[in-house]
Formats: structure tokens, sequence, C-alpha cells
């Protein structure tokens, strides 16, 4: 990834981060933070009964209050952060990295290929994209391995189509041409050369596709088709608490919370990181 | 050519550049548009030659063409003779040693040129990567070495810096660095001082001069400035609507131009040292590409046009050494009051 890192070297020269960067960047690495020391943060073992402290509401002790099982909903929320943080990124770091490579050169070949490519990406947004996944999840049987095969099977096209059409742009202009009159290969020209200067959207895309990725894992757990009871996910945690909503909102409004801030999180640094890259152009 | 001769080429390689009837089209929806017709000139060694022409007149065209930088649903044909070899039917592997190793090219507008989000040091790197064996040490050495032979000052520093942080002067020398990095033999030159100011247009000019005598290399430039040939050139084609319409030394060429195209643009250039006097246009707008007129391209805009311009295409007839002109009343033209 040294284009990447070239990118990044190229943007941040002499130039204030924006605020909503900030912000967003601090959300996410203190989720990152509890998702991979959750035990830190988490007064109670996620998975411990208490059958003295049966949908307690939040209390000092408890202070998320507990679950029908007397689980502490504090510690579930922390501990779910292992599991979607991991959803946010696994979801859609394979889709980003496929649907580069594969946009990169459908945008640098054109012809068959990217006609193929626009009929291909017709067929897929005709789709709503859960219901697509859904399908997907439900043919493969569900679990979160299988969900990462589902969202990547159908998300890489997005990217795929974003990066297609800036390396059309980029590969007329004349530094393009540059390059191919120094004699560079096409793999050096796309790679080294368009790419560095193509991949803005898809980048900033990824950041929110996190957020997105992260409604979606939860709302697959919600259905059951993604992370299965009793692991900690916040969509598995709404799922336990919407039989008592009247009686105990505590189980599931916190990891909503969770969702939504987290979301945020992501969210805000893709907003950041739009600004932040579209300053250069 | 016959092979024999083609072999001679190849082994001593002083020939340089012989273009032979290339000719560029494009299939437009307002049907075939002929960029290019028939182009023939040679570069010898070490020679600076000129190729102007208005906006449209296939000069760049040209240019590109020989770079086989064409692309869809552009078409090319003929002959580009580069030490004895095709470049118009050279395999891609071929070509891509020929481009940037032995002919580079830069372009007008080095803004778009340079790549924005890599360091110069490191663009011209890329082309000594693609070309030389040299360590990255080396290629670091010879990069500041190439920024000190275009006369970019505080070079040390300035390999680090982007684009963006180089005046359009300092771009133009940066691309220039960037296309000698392996010594090519012959520089196209795509109109490279167009987008500059006319002080830096002198350095850019002067600098390109100098490099030529430097490395013994060739240079065609492509130019719409009459004064900018006659500044740098040795030799000059005169382009109009696809065609060479005129070729000569630029000494011959500005003295006695034979082709009343030429003799139009010359006359359009403000000279100092005679009495005021008005500019000459030449009447009329060069013709669209999809739709030539028949005959002489030229005719419509022409005071010398007979009845025969309009209907026989004039052939581009040797008249001296080295001297082409493609007029059916060339002698007329030449033998008129001067105009320069």
């Amino acid at each position: 990834m040294i284009s990447l890192a070239t990118t990044t070297r190229t943007v941040l020269r002499g130039r204030k981060l924006p605020r909503s960067l900030i912000g967003g960047g601090l959300i996410l690495v203190i989720s990152l933070v509890m998702a991979i020391w959750p035990t830190l943060f988490a007064p109670y073992d996620p998975n411990l009964f208490d059958y003295n402290a049966l949908l307690a509401p939040p209390s000092w002790d408890h202070p998320f209050g507990t679950d029908s099982f007397g689980r502490d909903v504090l510690s579930r929320v922390i501990h779910a952060y292992t599991i979607d943080m991991q959803i946010a990124i696994f979801a859609t770091v394979g889709p980003f990295v496929i649907g580069t490579l594969v946009g990169a050169f459908i945008g640098y070949v054109g012809g068959f290929w990217e006609a193929l490519f626009g009929r291909l990406v017709d067929a897929t947004v005709t789709f709503p994209f859960l219901v697509l996944v859904i399908a997907i999840v439900s043919v493969l049987g569900p679990g979160l391995g299988n969900m990462y095969v589902a969202v990547g099977i159908v998300g890489w096209v997005f990217y795929a189509r974003l990066v297609a059409s800036e390396i059309k742009v980029q590969k007329r202009l004349d530094y393009a041409d540059a390059g191919r009159v120094m004699g560079y290969t096409p793999m050096r020209i796309v790679f080294r050369h368009l790419l560095p200067n193509a991949i803005t959207p898809a980048i900033v895309y990824w950041m929110t596709d996190m957020a997105l990725a992260i409604l979606l894992g939860s709302s697959l757990g919600y259905l059951g088709l993604g992370a299965q009871p009793p692991a900690a996910e916040w969509g598995v945690q709404i799922a336990d608490g919407k039989n008592f909503m009247n009686t105990a909102w505590w189980i599931s409004v916190f990891p909503g919370v969770a969702i939504v801030l987290t979301g945020l999180g992501f969210s805000l640094a893709g907003d950041g990181v739009a600004e932040l890259l579209r300053v250069r152009r | 050519m016959t092979a024999s001769t083609a072999q001679t080429t190849m082994s001593d390689g002083t020939k340089g550049l012989v273009v032979r009837g290339l000719t560029t089209t494009f299939d437009t929806t307002r049907g075939l548009a002929i960029a290019a017709a028939d182009v023939d000139f040679d570069v010898a060694p070490g020679e600076v030659v000129g190729l102007v022409g208005e906006s449209g007149s296939g000069k760049s065209v040209t240019l590109r063409s020989i770079m086989r930088l064409i692309r869809e649903p552009g078409k090319v044909s003929g002959r580009v003779e580069w030490g004895g070899r095709d470049l118009v039917a050279m395999p891609a592997e071929e070509l891509r040693k020929v481009r940037g190793g032995e002919i580079a090219m830069i372009f007008q507008e080095p803004m778009t040129a340079l790549n924005p989000v890599l360091p110069i040091g490191v663009q011209i790197e890329e082309n000594l990567k693609a070309h030389t064996g040299l360590t990255g040490s080396q290629r670091r050495a010879r990069a500041l070495e190439l920024m000190n032979i275009v006369g970019i000052p505080a070079a040390e520093r300035r390999l680090d810096e982007y684009p963006h942080q180089f005046s359009g002067g300092m771009r133009q020398r940066a691309m220039i660095a960037i296309a000698l990095a392996c010594s090519p033999k012959l520089l196209l030159a795509d109109e490279p001082t167009t987008a500059l100011d006319v002080t830096i247009q002198d350095q850019i000019l002067k600098l390109l001069l100098d490099l030529r005598d430097r490395l013994a290399m060739s240079v065609v430039l492509v130019t719409h400035d009459l004064g900018v040939v006659a500044a740098t050139c040795d030799r000059m084609a005169v382009m109009y609507a696809g065609r060479i319409v005129e070729t000569g030394t630029v000494a011959e060429v500005f003295a006695r131009p034979h082709h009343p195209y030429t003799r139009g643009l010359l006359g359009s250039v403000p000279r100092s040292g005679h009495s005021r006097t008005m500019l000459q246009s030449i009447d009329g707008t060069p013709p669209s590409l999809t739709a030539l007129p028949q005959g002489c391209a030229f005719h419509p805009r022409c005071s010398f046009a007979t009845e025969i311009c309009r209907t026989d295409r004039p052939p581009l007839d040797l008249i001296g050494a080295g001297r082409r002109v493609a007029c059916h009343h060339h002698e007329e033209v030449a033998a008129a009051e001067p105009i320069l």
C-alpha cells in the first residue's frame, strides 16, 4: 500500500485536520480500544448469569441494568465492541481491496470488460443490498463467516464502480500519457500513478461503508443470521430485549445507543477524510 | 527502403527519425476526420525541427502518432522509422524500451503532465527505474544531477516537493528533467512553452537548445508561435489541415515562403524595425477535418487560387535541397512582394 501512504503524506502536508475527523477519530479510537481489551472496561463477565438480579433496572451495581438471564448489559455492550468492530472492518476490507483492484482493471482496460461489468452493476443494484445479503446468507447458512462472504460477494461491485469511473477520468489526463511515453508498463501506470489519484472516493466510501456494515451486522444478528447467541453482539442483544421492551427497555436501548455512536464515529471520520482529501483538488 | 539500407541505419543509428506517409484518422459520428495525412519528414541527429500550424492543423496529432499515443477510435498508418525499426508496427514490449529510453516527450501543460501525488524526485526516479538498473541511491543521485542540469535551484530540497509547490516554469523544467532522465536521443516537445509567460518561455527554449548541444539530442518542437521557431529551429515544416504544405530550413522559409499559407502566417506576425503597417490576417477559418475541400485544402482562403486548386490537390514537391512545397503556384507566391 505504498500508494496509499504517499497519498496520505501528500494530503497531510501542512494542513489542519478537519474537526469531524478529530471527533470521529476519537470515537473510533475509543471503540477500538474497547474492542481489543474489553475486559479492562467491563465490570462483569458478559455471559455470567446472576439469578438474583433478573431484568434489574440501571443501578450503581449494573449501570445499564441486566437482561432476562441477569447478565450485565454494560459488560455485554462493551464486549460486543469486539465483534461489531470486527464486522465493520472484516465486512468492508475484502470489498474495498477486491473492488479497487477490479475497478482499476476495468477502468483502464475499458471496452468489453467495462460493458460486462456495467451489466453486473445493473444486476446488483436491482436488488436491495440487505435482501441480496440475506439471500446469500440463507444459502450459505447463518454465522459471521458466511456473512462476510455474502457482503463481499455483493459489496465489491460498489467500490469497483467508484474506482473504475475515477480511473477512466485519470487515464485520459496528460500525466497518464506522460507515463506511457516514458515507457512505463500498464501495471505501473495503473497502480503507481493512476490509482493514488483515483482512490480518494473509494476511501471515503469505505469509511461510510464501515458504519453501514455495523448496521448490517447488527441487523443480521437481530434476524439470527449473523452473530449467534449467546455471543455479545448489539443486534443479538436488541433481539434479546425485544420481548421486554415495555418492562426492561435498557436491554435493547443501550446496545442501540452503542450502534448509533459507533456509526456516528465512522460517518464523521468519513466526512473528515473526504474534506481532507477534497482540498487538494 | 530496402533491407540492406535498413541494416545500415540500424548499425550506425545516425539516421534519426524518418516519418513516411503517417496518416491518422478518427472515425467520428460526423464522418471520418483526417487529422494527419501523408505526413513525411526527417529529423537528423542533433537537429531541431519545428512543426508549425494553427490549432487543429495536425501538429500535435502527428507528434502523438509518432509516440503511439492515439487512442480509439483513432487509427494510425504509415511508417515511423527510428534506428531502422518501425515504431508504428513495433510490439508493445519493444516500444516501451524506446519510449522514455530513446525518445522522450514533453507536454504543453506541465501541471497536468506531472503526477500530482508523487514528489518530483520520485517521478524522475520512476523513469530511471523503468529503463536502467540503477540502485536506489544511484537513482537519487542521478535525479539530483538532472534537477541541476535543467536549472532548478535548491535541487536537493525540491526533489521531495510536489508539483503543486512548483511554479509554471519550474514545472516545465521538472518535466524536462523527467523526460531526459535516460538521455534520450530524440525529444518531442508538444508546445512546451505555450502555457508559460514570455520571459519563462525564453528560458525554457534556451534550456532546450543548451540540452540539445550537451546531449547531442534531436528535438521536434510543435508550436504555433513563429517567433519560437525562428529563435530555436534549424528546419521547419508548416502544416495545414493535417498535411505538411511546406518544409525547408528556417532561414529559407522565412526569407522566401513558397506556400501562400506560410506567407499568410509570416504576414500575421508583428515585427519591429519597419514602418507601422496593418497586420495581415488570413481570411476565413481552417476547414473542418471531416469535410475537407476538394483539391487544395487551402484554396478557399487563398488569394493565389485558380481552377486547378479547386480540383487537384498539389503534391509536396521537391523544389530545392531539402525544400518542399505543396502548391500549384509556388513560383508566383515566392515571386510576390516579400512579406517579411
